[in-house]
């Protein structure tokens, strides 16, 4: 049975992890930076990769990194979420530098552990791990070309890895996005504190990798998957917590609105379900790491980890009231968080269909 | 704990397993200290730490060693018995908890009244000062094992002057007293697995109250808590459960699949595996000392679960969803669902939300105890039982 409690170190690592956000990164600067063309605070995000040595949790000691495992990432994430911290780590440390590893690569993936560079893998945020390998971007004499849309962090990319068509199939490419022929452009998006863009490849050079791409590619989509669950678990106790406190300080007919019944009723429910994301998120993280069970526990901890922080979100602004509305209380930044995360990495019912599989219920 | 496990080994060389008469040797090993092993020396256990138990409960399940009638563990370890060991005398605790271990003496609740369900200290159920007896008359309901018990765990109303909760106590009621009358309440699945009691004038003599002369409510709320926290000693499997029920016909029985009923069984597998996983995140933090409130969260959720699985299950039936096996009236003395129909299970799993404290009522103390919201205004705590609107 896989250890689902957080050990002392990952409660350590929690607690610095959230010092910094609350100091760096309050929802009022993060509301105000979304607004700007630089949502992404790149010092906050020096300070987490390279002081605090985030961004290579994943990444083996000996190419640079701290030889930390799923669990310890799974519990960055839980704070990055409870933030909404606009940052790269999901496009960088999590899916480009899990491909580049799956794949072989030790140059790249060592700059990325390094928080020298930030990398992005170039697919759609809205591939699931068991989708069939991308076909967008071919290879044609030894070059790039090809459009790839909704790639997360790639606007404040250095790296790319892009899995491309060549002769003999699926390969995986590290490209320099300052190269010749290579064209990013932001899209508006949902959500506010992920950013995604389009890849644009024109004959473009690279560096082609030399392990199975398609295998790589879907560890990076599987690992994704399963962490994004932490994520979004952030995302729903922020979103019950923040709605709890809320309900006991607001007065309406006379009393604090959180000593009705219906009130109280909901946010226990939300806290029964919470309780549960917490335990699959765990499951997931601890089968990342250990390599066992992975399939299955991803598969349940993504459906899971992702309604329920939607819900969250739901429940956290219909209990919010009027102000929930608004622009100026963060609810809409977790709202849109959540519900866009929703489809990244395979839909909730994408990752069921791949359960009936793996758990012998086909339809 | 390795001593723990030389000693269970020592006990299984010493005392056989096979053929062995299973109150006899479940003597013995209360008499080890190896039934509770938390409980102190001479009242079964060892004076150990809590989390050692389920070590020791494994090995003796590993070893296929006797396992206490099927019908005492519920009610008498689950409540009766740290409730004794709590706020028992020594003779009380020397008198009951071995035969309420072995399983010779199966124990009952007498709490819930028709009128004091949910709002328990509303209780009407009178204990009159005799002496050195208590005369006890009122009407008891929803208790478990009622037709099989020797003991029950009473409480009654002993100050009617006082407010609702100070006016209580607790007692430990002979249920073969000739003023208590055990009768089967037929419920909704067509069976009598609950019983209604009556008392009229049943005698208790004062040496089975347990606790002080109005500290009743204080001594049950520990009873109760027991009973929500009582979880099992291993990990559950994986699709352990009534959601094992609906894939085993699922797998066996393509013909009865459908597109939307693929969807709603892939959602409820996913939900009881995320319950499974939080109860054995609980299990797992009661053995690292660290016991996390994720027992109200259970309980919520099973209840949720277990009625629609169940629901599910009628409807993957099909035509013989519409048929129901037996509405014989029977009184029961196990819980095996298993093996039941899904009509039977539907309608049972129907209690799972009222039973062991409703929904409602556990959503109230999630609030309270683990959200620390706002209670809501009470209008019953500090006027007079007897005064209050009944």
């Amino acid at each position: 049975m896989s250890d689902l409690l957080y050990g002392e170190v990952e409660n350590d690592l929690r607690a610095s992890v959230r010092d910094l956000l609350t100091d760096r990164s309050p929802w009022t600067s993060v509301l105000a930076r979304v607004e700007t063309d630089k949502p992404y605070d790149l010092e906050l995000w020096r300070t987490l990769a390279a002081e605090m040595g985030l961004a290579g949790l994943l990444v083996p000691e000996d190419l640079g990194g701290a030889g930390a495992s799923a669990r310890e990432v799974a519990v960055v994430l839980e704070e990055l979420g409870r933030a909404v911290t606009p940052t790269p780590f999901l496009g960088s440390a999590v899916l480009a530098t899990t491909a580049l590893l799956a794949a072989g690569d030790t140059e790249t993936v060592a700059e990325l552990a390094a928080g020298q560079r930030i990398g992005a893998l170039a697919v759609s945020l809205t591939t699931a791990p068991n989708a069939a390998f991308p076909s967008a971007v071919k290879v044609v004499d030894g070059k790039l070309t090809g459009r790839v849309g909704s790639v997360a962090d790639l606007e404040v990319a250095d790296v790319v890895v892009v899995p491309a068509i060549g002769a003999d199939g699926p390969e995986l490419h590290v490209v320099q996005t300052a190269s010749a022929g290579v064209t990013v452009t932001p899209i508006t998006p949902l959500d506010l504190t992920r950013r995604i863009a389009t890849l644009e490849l024109a004959d473009v050079e690279s560096r082609k990798l030399s392990g199975d791409a398609a295998a790589a590619l879907r560890t990076a989509l599987t690992t994704g998957a399963g962490l994004l669950a932490a994520e979004q678990l952030g995302v729903a106790q922020w979103c019950l917590d923040a709605t709890t406190e809320y309900v006991a300080t607001r007065h309406q007919f006379g009393r604090p609105i959180g000593s009705f019944q219906a009130l109280r009723h909901r946010l226990a429910d939300l806290w029964a379900s919470v309780s549960g994301a917490v335990a699959v998120s765990r499951a997931a993280a601890d089968a990342l790491a250990t390599g066992s069970d992975v399939d299955i526990a991803v598969a349940v901890a993504a459906s899971y980890c992702s309604e329920l922080a939607v819900h969250a979100a739901e429940e956290a602004l219909q209990l919010h009231g009027g102000i929930g509305m608004t622009w100026e209380h963060p609810v809409h930044l977790y709202l849109g968080r959540a519900k866009s995360s929703e489809l990244a990495l395979g839909t909730p019912e994408r990752h069921r269909d791949a359960l009936a599989s793996f758990v012998d219920l086909p339809a | 704990m390795t001593d723990l496990k030389a000693q269970v080994e020592q006990f299984l060389a010493d005392h056989p397993t096979e053929g062995a008469d299973a109150v006899e040797w479940l003597g013995a090993r209360f008499d080890a200290g190896l039934a509770w092993v938390h409980f102190p020396v001479g009242l079964g256990g060892l004076g150990a730490s809590r989390s050692a138990q389920q070590a020791v409960d494994e090995a003796f399940l590993a070893a296929n060693a006797p396992q206490p009638n099927p019908a005492a563990p519920v009610i008498g370890y689950g409540m009766a018995a740290p409730t004794i060991l709590k706020f028992g005398t020594d003779e009380q605790r020397q008198r009951f908890l071995r035969p309420l271990y072995t399983g010779e003496e199966v124990w009952c609740q007498l709490f819930s009244e028709p009128g004091a369900g949910s709002d328990l200290a509303t209780l009407a159920t009178r204990a009159v000062r005799d002496g050195d007896e208590w005369i006890v008359d009122g009407q008891k309901v929803w208790t478990t094992m009622g037709h099989v018990a020797r003991w029950g765990i009473l409480v009654a109303r002993t100050d009617p002057s006082l407010p609702k909760h100070q006016g209580l106590s607790y007692f430990l009621c002979d249920m073969t007293d000739p003023g208590v009358e055990v009768r089967p309440l037929r419920q909704i699945t067509g069976e009598a697995e609950f019983n209604e009691v009556f008392l009229s004038g049943v005698r208790v003599p004062d040496a089975y109250r347990l606790g002080a002369v109005g500290e009743g409510w204080k001594v049950a709320t520990t009873t109760l808590m027991n009973e929500r926290v009582t979880i099992g000693a291993h990990a559950a499997e994986r699709e352990d459960g009534l959601i094992g029920a609906v894939t085993k016909t699922w797998r066996e029985r393509p013909e009865l699949r459908t597109p939307g009923l693929h969807d709603r069984l892939l959602r409820l597998w996913v939900d009881a595996e995320a319950l499974r996983l939080t109860a054995e995140r609980l299990r797992q933090g009661l053995a690292a000392g660290q016991p996390g409130p994720e027992g109200s969260a259970a309980k919520l959720t099973f209840a949720t679960l277990n009625q629609a699985i169940t629901g599910l299950d009628v409807e993957l039936h099909g035509e013989e969803g519409l048929s129901y096996k037996d509405w014989t009236m029977r009184r029961p003395t196990d819980a095996d669902w298993a093996s039941r129909d899904a009509g039977f299970r539907y309608l049972r799993m129907k209690g799972n939300s009222i039973e062991g404290g409703t929904s409602e009522i556990l959503r109230n103390i999630i609030a309270d105890r683990i959200l620390q919201l706002p209670k809501e205004p009470r209008g019953d705590v500090d006027i007079p039982w007897k005064d209050l609107p009944r």
